[in-house]
């Protein structure tokens, strides 16, 4: 605090001479070498803190992901991205934004939700509110008639967020479409697949998929009697789900609630994931208005990172967040050349290791820090066991030792290391088979 | 169609709706609608392709932050406009602002950096080893030829926290000195500097603090023009005193190892300089860790390393990538920059309304260039490459064999394996051979008559075109066996 007082006392008299100086006209010079002194000086001193309020905040309706939702979202993405490839197909990005004439007349109502950027010169631009439109923009201008895709990637859409049911103005969507011309119903059941085995695969309960088709929507109103100029808003108040307006077959998958807990025959807890065919859309797109039929579906990850979230929880399953498979550690003091070594050897060899970024680190801190970041092993360096030419390898969850020659944890990729590692991961999972060191359990890996 | 009798509103709506309906089916007016297809300037879609290119790489620089204990973090993709304010000086200009549509004034975020900061300060950490890997957004004057967007990703590593000197960053450029390695993208060499060293030599040179940044960003093009010119613009353009300007030239013309290090501080004008010896001091306990991490033969102390942006406070760094003289005839140059970074110690007190440091040191990988380099090292080596994963695609020999096929890709599906079929009901075997080809589909179980009768799939080797007959039971493992998956479901 004194050393600020006096900085600042400091800044008050270069500040003076500044003046001082241009009142004399001294020269240019002079006068730009004061000034350049007074900078540095305020610099140091740091920001004006009247000036600045500190709004430590993201924006309305986003959110940062902590390592630990990020480790949660990065086990999701992967059931679901392995779930795509499994059946083929390729993937694509987009920019974030799009010209804003591309997104105009796409949404409907929902026009009023698009967030726009700023005029500053050149093309007016928006950021996409979802992948569809996105996707058929790219389709019509590459002008291909057939293709098998999923993106996922984040979208954009200044609603009144309501983020305790997990609804965010900037959130994840994860589509799948099938592009093209072919015999009927096929792609439209390997959608229906899709979505199946990545709700499954993602063990987050059972499931239903509601199914129907716009024609017979169609049909229907018209024999009960609705007028066509009716029919939308008819529909909006029959359909509880979303805007987009799929024109022939619509499906939704809903979570149930199992019986033993709802105590009553399983009702939707709210849908995860949906889609359907639509072949118009291309059309609206390309200069001959030349169709390419799509079917696809859509994941709602974010109220899926939610459920898999609670449910981790529940369980108080620890969550790793790195996959550091061993510290390399010190003994007694003035051994960090040692380390640093040892940990590029093991670097070298692919293996995942750290080290403390302290010159004399305690033993105890050095096992603490291994604790708490779930690494199960240690490889501890010593003076003795330099002398004697081994390592001390320690598991850290049931605190066996045993000594490794060096020479064995230099023999290339693959070696004995992992030989010992291997070991020490086998006994760990003999001994406590309920629990695994560093996967999911929860979901099901 | 309209009547003109107000006075029947309901057969009036009902035909209006007729009308609308058939108008829809028509549709859009293509007098009034310009169909311009076009990503915005300086943006770009990735195709299939682009994405497999990415893929590889992304993996790579993963598996090895992942190697040295990384966690990861995402951020929105914008930040309030007051967070970004201030943190980029002329650059400022290039940042894209959302409009105002009447709620918080919003920004693009520009890098992943002052977003970390935010991070850091928003959370009270005080140490946190991180990567993020995500799109940043600058207004740029965009030559795409060069790789350059005005939406491209940013792969940034930080080590942010009080630790003993010089042990995290040694660490960065032993990641940095990794990456590069496994990417197999070319001999590279790492420029090392240190900002304090900068200072003081300008400092015992004669150059004013005012003048500190603008001939800091002369001297840096020394990796891309000659000295002389460098000085022209400094003495012609910057105002400098030609003796000042010679002065530096001594200096910043130096490269070297570690001996360099030892000589200057040895140096009677810069050794009494404080600032200068604390970066001196540092640069040799750098290099001692270096050497201990076996990448010293990669490191260069380069004196002209004056990097861009202000925030750097002790050692930076910048990695280029060589030209073999084979191709280029003479000394290997830098063609480019692919990673940078350095110390930045200032940056989250800024953040912290008490102005807490936070110590922070890290790297940048320039991945876009990345991009690339490997796409067209690709197209050189005329490499095929695959855009999907597909294992083996389930065919059929002669007609109405549909069902057979569902059934089939089902089961595959079901353990595992990656497959696909045909969405016709009866598709030429010919045409389901050639979709193999052009995909690179390595295997095709085919469903035949007789195969049915007989309780067989024939399993057929695009490549080889060998084929056996394989008993339905035992597919799923001869495929697992051939394709060398492990047997537990995926």
């Amino acid at each position: 605090m004194a050393e600020r007082a006096a900085l600042e006392e400091l800044v008050k008299l270069q500040g003076e001479r500044v003046r001082g100086l241009k009142q004399q006209k001294a020269s240019a010079e002079l006068i730009e070498e004061e000034v350049g002194k007074l900078l540095k000086l305020k610099a140091q001193l740091g920001p004006d803190e009247s000036k600045q309020k500190f709004v430590l905040k993201t924006p309305k309706g986003t959110r940062d992901y902590s390592p630990r939702q990020m480790a949660v979202r990065e086990k999701v993405f992967d059931v679901i991205i392995r779930c795509f490839k499994r059946h083929g197909a390729e993937v694509i990005d987009t920019p974030v934004f799009e010209l804003k004439e591309t997104l105009m007349g796409k949404y409907g109502e929902d026009s009023k939700l698009i967030y726009d950027l700023k005029d500053q010169g050149g093309e007016l631009l928006s950021l996409r509110h979802d992948l569809t439109v996105p996707f058929a923009r790219y389709l019509a201008m590459n002008k291909l008639t057939n293709i098998k895709r999923y993106h996922i990637a984040k979208v954009y859409r200044r609603d009144n967020p309501a983020m305790t049911r997990g609804r965010y103005r900037e959130f994840y969507q994860c589509d799948f479409d099938i592009a093209g011309n072919f015999d009927p119903m096929i792609p439209d059941a390997e959608c229906l697949k899709i979505m199946c085995e990545i709700l499954s695969s993602l063990q987050i309960g059972d499931f239903l998929v509601k199914v129907n088709d716009r024609r017979i929507l169609d049909g229907m109103f018209a024999i009960c009697g609705v007028s066509d100029s009716k029919f939308r808003t008819i529909c909006s108040s029959v359909d509880k789900l979303d805007k987009v307006s799929w024109e022939e077959v619509k499906n939704e998958a809903v979570l149930l609630q199992t019986p033993a807990q709802a105590g009553e025959e399983p009702l939707g807890v709210g849908s995860v994931a949906a889609g359907g065919r639509y072949d118009g859309l291309v059309g609206m797109f390309d200069p001959k208005g030349r169709k390419v039929p799509c079917v696809g579906l859509s994941i709602g990850v974010e109220r899926i990172f939610s459920i898999v979230e609670q449910r981790l929880e529940a369980l108080e399953e620890k969550v790793r967040t790195t996959e550091t498979q061993v510290l390399v550690a010190s003994a007694q003091k003035k051994l960090l050349e040692e380390r640093l070594k040892l940990v590029s050897e093991l670097w070298d060899a692919g293996i995942k290791a750290e080290l403390l970024y302290k010159k004399n680190p305690k033993l105890l801190n050095q096992l603490q820090y291994c604790e708490e970041a779930g690494i199960p092993l240690v490889a501890i360096i010593g003076e003795q066991e330099l002398k004697d030419g081994v390592i001390k390898l320690r598991s850290v969850t049931s605190r066996e030792e045993v000594n490794v020659r060096r020479e064995d944890l230099k023999t290339g990729q693959n070696g004995d290391f992992n030989f010992y590692y291997g070991y020490f991961i086998d006994y760990y999972w003999q001994k406590w088979p309920d629990t695994t060191p560093f996967s999911y359990k929860a979901l099901g890996a």
